[in-house]
């Protein structure tokens, strides 16, 4: 009984004179790597030349400072509480008096650590936060010898004074008024006039 | 006498230089020539475009840890690399390098000794190498490099036999001398013996790929099926050694093909080209230009290994076998009659 109509019958016809002899197809094969010779690398020298990345690329996080030099993180918890892949771990430390430069509000993160390995750069948290203070930038996280040294802490996250990190492409309106949506979960606690008097745009 | 022998001196230490030089940076040339047929760059990091990737490599090789396995014979596991290496530099005395240099009313051969029965000594210290292998691989006490030997031997006396019946019709139809010097100075007088030799040229050049053990004939290192072959067991310089040895071996093939086939440090219209430079006999610069020639053609024939060992892939062992009995063998033969023919009735050769 014939099952399916794929039956294809096994061609094993007798090779020729030049097809038993090689060297024909050997000459074809070398002619095909050496037409290789001739093309232009797709390689890019990576630390020289760089793949341009999109202007809203996920890297390396920044937690940002405000005019003043203070630092913006409250400690609020909420990039914690986003993050799908509990990559993000702090405690709170509470302003003292003579701190208002470091610190802009009484409350602030008195250790902030990333496990890198963790992170899947995805960017939840800087949605999350309400005080602009987390944002992903354009910068690779760097190879390391051990997993210890992928947990990034205040050190290496916190931008430094004289050296700030330009998030303005990611800072956009559309972002801005996004925030704004009261109706959106995590912008809940978010006060909108408070962010005008630090941000002007 | 003091003279003869400081010469002596001298053409050794400069073939041996070249030969390693030219070894060293062959192994960068075919990592570079294989990453330019596969659209890749190569090596580019140490030096000016990887230049001083071979001096790297070395170091590498002589910092890593060396491990003489302890069920291994130990003697013999030494002697290995060290004779494959030794052979492999060997063959390049008889090699012609260029044309002789007249120095004071002296005449000084580009050559390290000119003895008679060259061919028969390159035939003789390819054999030896095997030895190498064998001996490594045997001594390794490891299945696998038992294996990668036994292949590699009954690979060489396979295929040595071919070779051997293609030179015997290449001397038969270059005027009888054995001399490499004597050979190449026949074809600056005619042609260059490709033009009577192309089935010989062919068999020839199939041999030495198997000889010194190049895709697709590199079953004694067949890394799918036994690991790594003779070398399995060896590790830091010692493996170093089998490997540049290997890049020695293709470097004096080269030179013995360009030799035997293609005219070594002659090329066409060289007698024209001197005559119009104004250049005499035994001059520096000829010797210089005929060196230069040869060198293009060693190169040439190096791209050629590297061009067919990065396109076929590796033989089967019976095909191997086949190739090497059942084609090449009668192949051999066939031209060898053909040659002896062809002589006959040129008058060149009477029973």
């Amino acid at each position: 009984m014939q099952l399916t109509n794929r039956k294809v019958v096994v061609s094993n016809k007798e090779q020729s004179f030049a097809e038993r002899l090689y060297l024909p197809a050997i000459a074809k094969g070398m002619i095909i790597t050496a037409s290789h010779l001739f093309k232009k690398p797709p390689t890019i020298n990576y630390p020289e030349v760089k793949r341009p990345i999109a202007p809203v690329y996920r890297g390396q996080h920044v937690l940002k400072r405000d005019e003043n030099g203070a630092e913006r993180c409250t400690s609020c918890g909420m990039c914690a509480v986003a993050c799908p892949a509990e990559a993000i771990t702090m405690t709170s430390g509470e302003r003292k008096k003579g701190e208002e430069h470091l610190y802009r509000e009484e409350k602030y993160a008195a250790t902030y650590e990333i496990d890198m390995l963790r992170c899947i750069f995805c960017g939840l948290c800087e949605e999350a936060c309400p005080k602009e203070a987390i944002f992903l930038t354009d910068r690779l996280v760097d190879a390391q010898f051990e997993r210890k040294d992928f947990i990034y802490g205040k050190d290496k996250l916190v931008e430094k004074i004289d050296a700030r990190i330009d998030v303005t492409k990611r800072q956009t309106q559309a972002v801005l008024d996004f925030k704004k949506v009261k109706g959106l979960k995590h912008n809940e606690l978010f006060d909108a006039n408070k962010l005008n008097k630090g941000h002007k745009h | 006498m003091i003279a003869f022998v400081i010469y002596k001196a001298i053409m050794c230490a400069a073939v041996f230089l070249i030969c390693l030089g030219a070894a060293a940076y062959a192994t960068l040339w075919e990592r570079k020539f294989a990453a330019f047929l596969q659209d890749r760059k190569g090596p580019s990091r140490a030096g000016w475009g990887g230049l001083l990737q071979p001096l790297a490599d070395g170091v590498k090789m002589f910092m890593k840890e060396e491990i003489i396995p302890n069920v291994s014979n130990r003697a013999l596991f030494i002697l290995g690399p060290s004779l494959f290496m030794i052979t492999a530099v060997v063959t390049s005395a008889v090699v012609p390098w260029a044309k002789p240099v007249n120095i004071g009313g002296h005449i000084y051969d580009m050559q390290i000794t000119d003895i008679n029965i060259g061919v028969i000594y390159l035939l003789g210290v390819a054999s030896i190498g095997v030895y190498g292998i064998m001996i490594g691989g045997w001594a390794s006490n490891n299945k696998f490099a038992l294996l990668g030997a036994v292949r590699a031997s009954s690979q060489m006396i396979s295929y040595e036999i071919p070779m051997g019946i293609a030179l015997i019709a290449l001397i038969i139809s270059s005027g009888g001398s054995l001399s490499l010097k004597e050979i190449v100075e026949e074809q600056d007088l005619h042609y260059a013996n490709i033009v009577c030799q192309p089935l010989g040229f062919l068999i020839f050049f199939i041999c030495a790929l198997a000889e010194t053990n190049r895709a697709p004939f590199d079953l004694p290192e067949c890394e799918t099926e036994l690991v790594g072959g003779y070398h399995t067991e060896y590790s830091s310089m010692k493996l170093g050694l089998f490997l540049f040895a290997e890049y020695i071996n293709m470097f004096i093939s080269s030179a013995v093909i360009a030799t035997l086939y293609f005219g070594g440090y002659n090329f066409p219209f060289a007698h024209e080209l001197y005559a119009k430079l104004g250049l005499a006999d035994g001059s520096v610069w000829i010797s210089l230009i005929g060196f230069g020639a040869l060198m293009t053609k060693i190169f040439g024939f190096i791209c050629l290994f590297m061009w067919i060992r990065w396109t076929l892939p590796r033989f089967r062992y019976d095909q191997l076998m086949n190739l090497g009995w059942k084609t090449l063998l009668p192949l051999s033969l066939f031209n060898l009659l053909l040659t002896v023919a062809i002589e006959y009735f040129r008058g060149n050769i009477h029973f």
